[in-house]
């Protein structure tokens, strides 16, 4: 029995290793963002190399999870779906009552290792979506919609109330790209978005002080330039002063003498675009916009509607992390815990995102035969 | 739902999520173009600012302050030194919790109550990033103690400075003054562009009047700064320029000689070389120890200076106001001469008791009975008040006044040092000014005789006495004789030119007064006080009471104690007589007669000038120009004339 087992593990370890079912371009686009971001990251962190070493080592990590979970059909996936869903949000609820009093608390310690449940989210959240509206009549009804809206609703509240605003933003932005993606009119859409921006000031009501602190600084950050505004205005000159083509690699002065607060985590961005400029801010986004298109052309050739409505959803939500982070650090947006992804020095964000563009990976390799 | 079910067209879910992906791309592509907007805003149209402000960012200028000039006497002999010490600072901004810190720095580094509250108030006045001082001058102590805890106080460090010392400590403490830690009314009188990074400035004496001249200019560097502020590398240096260096007219060999003859007593001398103006010394007693105000007096040590009885801190020979007594009548004889309304073999009757027609108030000679009858040189000699009190009533008050105030009486003398006295010359416009009474003849006669509304300073009667020896040529004192840029650098003299022509139209009626003020010295009040002197003294005493008088009573009976307590001892005097080359004015707050009590005093000073002269009659000219620097011990062990006799 235990040898069969570890037989059928072997096979297993064997198949991924010599027919990898893997799409090329993706894996490509992916391979040569992680490399972009691994000689930021040296530079940002000042020539550290065990600072890129330990984020390499977490690349790989990822990579090995990404053939794993490539190997499990989204059938299975699909069948497994509400389980992790539910799941991984009775941990937030764990985390919630753990965390009690204790400020922001948004990690869940198992002895031998410390993880955010809300990282889980990341992916078991369009999964979910995905899972529901899979059986419906689509576009779906205002029902459906009321029913997706909750289980949105349920974690990222738990997630928003940690607080952690940026995962909350990316864990409903997933769910509401599965809803987009399903087809809800556009009068609907209107509609939604219309009765959102009156709920602004309501949600202005619930926002932390430091929240708002941090979008009104975002409007006028010079009136506190060493306390809140200095996040903005550092990461902006670092940006301006880039101009076209960078002060080049290693020669940004402020990451390399500090002025840029968390260089190598949350604004490693400016770090890159006062480096390599405005032509190396398009490449980066260009290559951003590659990987986004190849994830819908791949969801577009996926088998069935649970398996399109994720791996579109996870694809469009990558381009929240690129847009919110970049949005941060050219000062457009407001200071939001946002990486951005492979290029940020971190653990969870690149282990799960890598777990994510797995499944896509296993929806290609199942994709429907063209005739 | 199962009618729904049936109804699932999948073909068609497929071409609208074809659609909706499409749509959802453009939008995404429309997203990165908007943000790669927002970069192109940032990185081609506000670039030049931003790069400004990565540069400013960047690059900070760091102020040098210059290195203040040093103070010699004459010889060079350095009074005024800075020396290398440590303090303790703090950048406020990268102080954790600044309440825990002072309270736990004490553990470490002694402060003192006085530290901590100076340090309070600078840290008000003060911005974030700019480090305050917490305790100046530490011990070695203090550092090794604060080396080892240093990891226990970010933002406060051990911070090398140059300090001021004065070597000679209270010698010079009246002249040279003393530097004191820049505070809020300093700042707002300085030029901050030129004070930067500078923590002292010149409170008193030279220190003080000259202070343009001793600060010098700063440089900068531009240091290359990470966000801490800390100093990563030097990318350009622009040097300061120090102060000038200051060399006194002062001998310290004099001066020493001087404050010795005091021997504690209250009082004040001043000589002057009476061919340029130069002060070669300038004592008031007692003194104090200017050290003790350079990294900030301890509240302690200011009340003791101020509640002593005989206040230190009073430059007697600058702020000092006295009747100059006797001493006036010499200055009072040429005026007669100058107006032409004494002849020297005029003659006055002295019967120890002149009184005005109509009125029963007499006044007293010093002698009961008087001197008889007396010349324009006896009456100097033997200081016949009735001379002068007739004297002054045949000049009148306006003319005794005019004539006194063209040597320098009632206003200030000019010297480089700030807080003079103007004192008050006796004048009808004075009086008016200061009760709108008017002036009654019988204050012209006690005015012949140095009292009633005079007020003089040992200074101004010295720079008088100056000008009179001096062939009449008025000219300012000087302590300053010449500035240099620089240690190697060659002495650049300053001039003290005259402030007008000679006050004696006529070189005999001169000779006259020297004559009388010879005669005072071989016999008249001083006839003691320097016998044996090689040089001819030509001198005059000055007994002016502190009180009014109640009585006409004589005060022969009195002891000395007693009349000490009463009287102010003045001694004027210069030699060598036909050629004047130092004069000298001392005086004793509490002294009985002046020629007795004082004369010692200018004698004193006088035999130390001649051992500066090499001890034989003065050669012609004194060695200003010699840059050989005399050790600072040289006067005490410079041997006194053979002849020059015993100092009182």
């Amino acid at each position: 029995m235990i040898h069969a087992l570890h037989m059928r593990m072997r096979r297993f370890l064997r198949r991924i290793l010599t027919r990898p079912r893997i799409d090329m371009p993706l894996a490509m686009g992916l391979f040569a963002l992680a490399m972009v971001g691994l000689v930021t990251l040296y530079s940002a962190g000042g020539g550290d190399l065990g600072l890129v070493g330990g984020q390499a080592a977490r690349f790989v990590l990822g990579a090995v999870l990404l053939l794993l979970v490539s190997r499990i059909p989204p059938t299975v996936l699909r069948s497994w779906t509400p389980w992790l869903y539910a799941g991984s949000t009775a941990l937030l609820v764990v985390v919630a009552i753990l965390g009690e009093g204790r400020g922001a608390d948004r990690w869940l310690d198992l002895g031998f290792m410390r993880f955010q449940p809300s990282e889980l989210l990341k992916l078991t959240m369009p999964m979910m979506a995905a899972w529901y509206l899979h059986p419906r009549q689509l576009p779906p009804s205002w029902k459906d919609m009321a029913v997706v809206g909750l289980l949105i609703a349920i974690p990222a509240g738990l997630i928003a109330k940690q607080p952690d605003l940026g995962t909350a933003l990316l864990v409903a932005a997933a769910g509401a790209f599965a809803l987009f993606l399903s087809g809800v009119a556009w009068w609907r859409i209107g509609l939604l978005l219309g009765v959102a921006a009156a709920m602004v000031p309501v949600g202005w009501h619930f926002m932390h002080q430091y929240q708002r602190d941090r979008v009104l600084t975002l409007l006028n950050p010079e009136a506190d330039p060493l306390g809140n505004g200095w996040h903005i205005i550092q990461s902006q000159i670092a940006v301006g002063s880039g101009g076209i083509f960078g002060k080049g690699w290693m020669h940004g002065t402020q990451s390399r003498l500090e002025f840029l607060p968390e260089h190598t985590t949350d604004f490693i961005f400016a770090v890159f675009s006062e480096e390599f400029g405005l032509v190396g801010v398009c490449l980066l986004l260009a290559l951003y916009a590659f990987i986004i298109g190849r994830c819908l052309w791949i969801a577009m050739e996926a088998r069935d509607t649970y398996s399109r409505l994720l791996a579109g959803a996870i694809g469009m939500s990558f381009f929240v992390y690129v847009f919110v982070n970049g949005g941060m650090i050219a000062g457009m947006l407001p200071v939001v815990g946002v990486p951005l992804p492979f290029v940020s020095y971190g653990g969870t964000s690149a282990v799960s995102l890598l777990s994510g563009f797995g499944v896509l990976m296993s929806i290609h390799a199942n994709r429907k035969m063209h005739d | 739902m199962k009618k729904r079910r049936a109804l699932k067209d999948p073909r068609g879910e497929a071409a609208l999520f074809q659609r909706r992906s499409l749509v959802g791309f453009a939008l995404i592509v429309l997203g990165l173009v908007a943000l790669s907007g927002r970069f192109f805003y940032l990185q081609v149209m506000r670039h030049d600012e931003f790069v400004t402000r990565s540069e400013n960012n960047r690059v900070k200028p760091k102020v040098i302050p210059p290195a203040r000039g040093l103070i010699y006497d004459r010889n060079g002999v350095l009074l005024a030194d800075n020396v290398p010490a440590f303090r303790l600072e703090v950048v406020p901004e990268q102080v954790p919790d600044m309440k825990a810190m002072l309270a736990q720095i004490g553990s470490v580094v002694p402060m003192d109550p006085d530290d901590l509250a100076d340090f309070r108030k600078r840290l008000k006045q003060s911005r974030r990033f700019e480090s305050v001082p917490l305790k100046m001058h530490l011990s070695e102590d203090d550092i090794a103690r604060f080396a080892i805890n240093r990891w226990r106080f970010p933002g406060v460090d051990v911070v090398p400075y140059l300090t001021r010392h004065y070597p000679y400590g209270g010698l010079f403490a009246h002249v040279i003054g003393y530097v004191g830690r820049i505070d809020a009314d300093d700042l707002k009188r300085l030029d901050p562009d030129r004070y930067q990074g500078t923590s002292h400035v010149g409170r008193s004496g030279i220190e003080r009047s000259y202070e343009d001249v001793l600060h010098g200019t700063p440089g900068y560097e531009l240091v290359e700064v990470n966000a801490d502020g800390r100093t990563q590398r030097v990318l350009e240096t622009h040097p300061p320029v120090p102060g000038k260096n200051l060399y006194l007219s002062i001998d310290v060999r004099i001066q020493k000689a001087a404050m010795a003859a005091f021997d504690g007593r209250a009082g004040s001398a001043v000589a002057i070389d009476p061919r340029n103006g130069h002060v070669l010394a300038m004592v008031s007693v007692p003194s104090f120890d200017p050290n003790l105000f350079v990294n900030g007096i301890s509240s302690a040590d200011y009340k003791a200076l101020t509640t002593a009885p005989d206040k230190p801190l009073y430059n007697r020979a600058l702020r000092g106001v006295y009747p100059p007594g006797s001493t006036v009548k010499p200055f009072l004889a040429l005026g007669g001469l100058a107006y032409g309304v004494r002849k020297p073999e005029d003659t006055v009757v002295s019967t120890g008791e002149f009184c005005l027609p109509g009125q029963s108030r007499c006044y007293r000679d010093d002698k009961r009975g008087g001197d008889g009858v007396v010349d324009m040189v006896e009456a100097i000699e033997k200081s016949t008040n009735t001379y002068f009190y007739k004297l002054a009533l045949d000049l009148g008050i306006d003319r005794l006044s005019d004539w006194m105030g063209r040597f320098g009486f009632g206003k200030k003398t000019g010297i480089d040092l700030e807080g003079e006295e103007n004192g008050i010359l006796p004048s009808r416009e004075w009086k008016q000014e200061h009760s709108h009474q008017p002036w009654y003849p019988g204050e012209t006669i006690i005015a012949g005789i140095g009292q009633g509304y005079w007020a003089v300073t040992p200074l101004q009667l010295a720079h008088a006495l100056s000008i009179l020896a001096g062939h009449g040529i008025p000219r300012a004192p000087k302590l300053v004789m010449a500035t240099q840029n620089g240690v190697d650098a060659p002495k650049v003299p300053v001039p003290n030119p005259p402030t007008g022509p000679s006050l004696v139209s006529d070189p005999a009626h001169l000779d006259v007064i020297k004559q009388g003020m010879e005669a005072v010295v071989t016999g008249g009040t001083g006839a003691k006080q320097f016998i044996g002197f090689p040089l001819v003294v030509a001198g005059k005493s000055g007994t002016a009471e502190r009180f009014s008088r109640t009585t006409s009573a004589y005060d022969t009976n009195k002891n000395t104690a007693y009349l000490a307590s009463r009287h102010r001892a003045w001694f004027e005097a210069f030699t060598p007589a036909d050629d004047p080359k130092i004069s000298v004015v001392a005086m004793l707050e509490a002294g009985a007669w002046g020629a007795e009590a004082s004369g010692p005093i200018v004698r004193t000073i006088m035999e130390a000038w001649l051992a500066t002269q090499g001890g034989a009659p003065a050669k012609p000219q004194p060695p200003a120009a010699s840059p050989a620097p005399t050790p600072p011990d040289v006067p005490e062990d410079v041997p006194v004339p053979a002849d020059g006799g015993a100092t009182p």
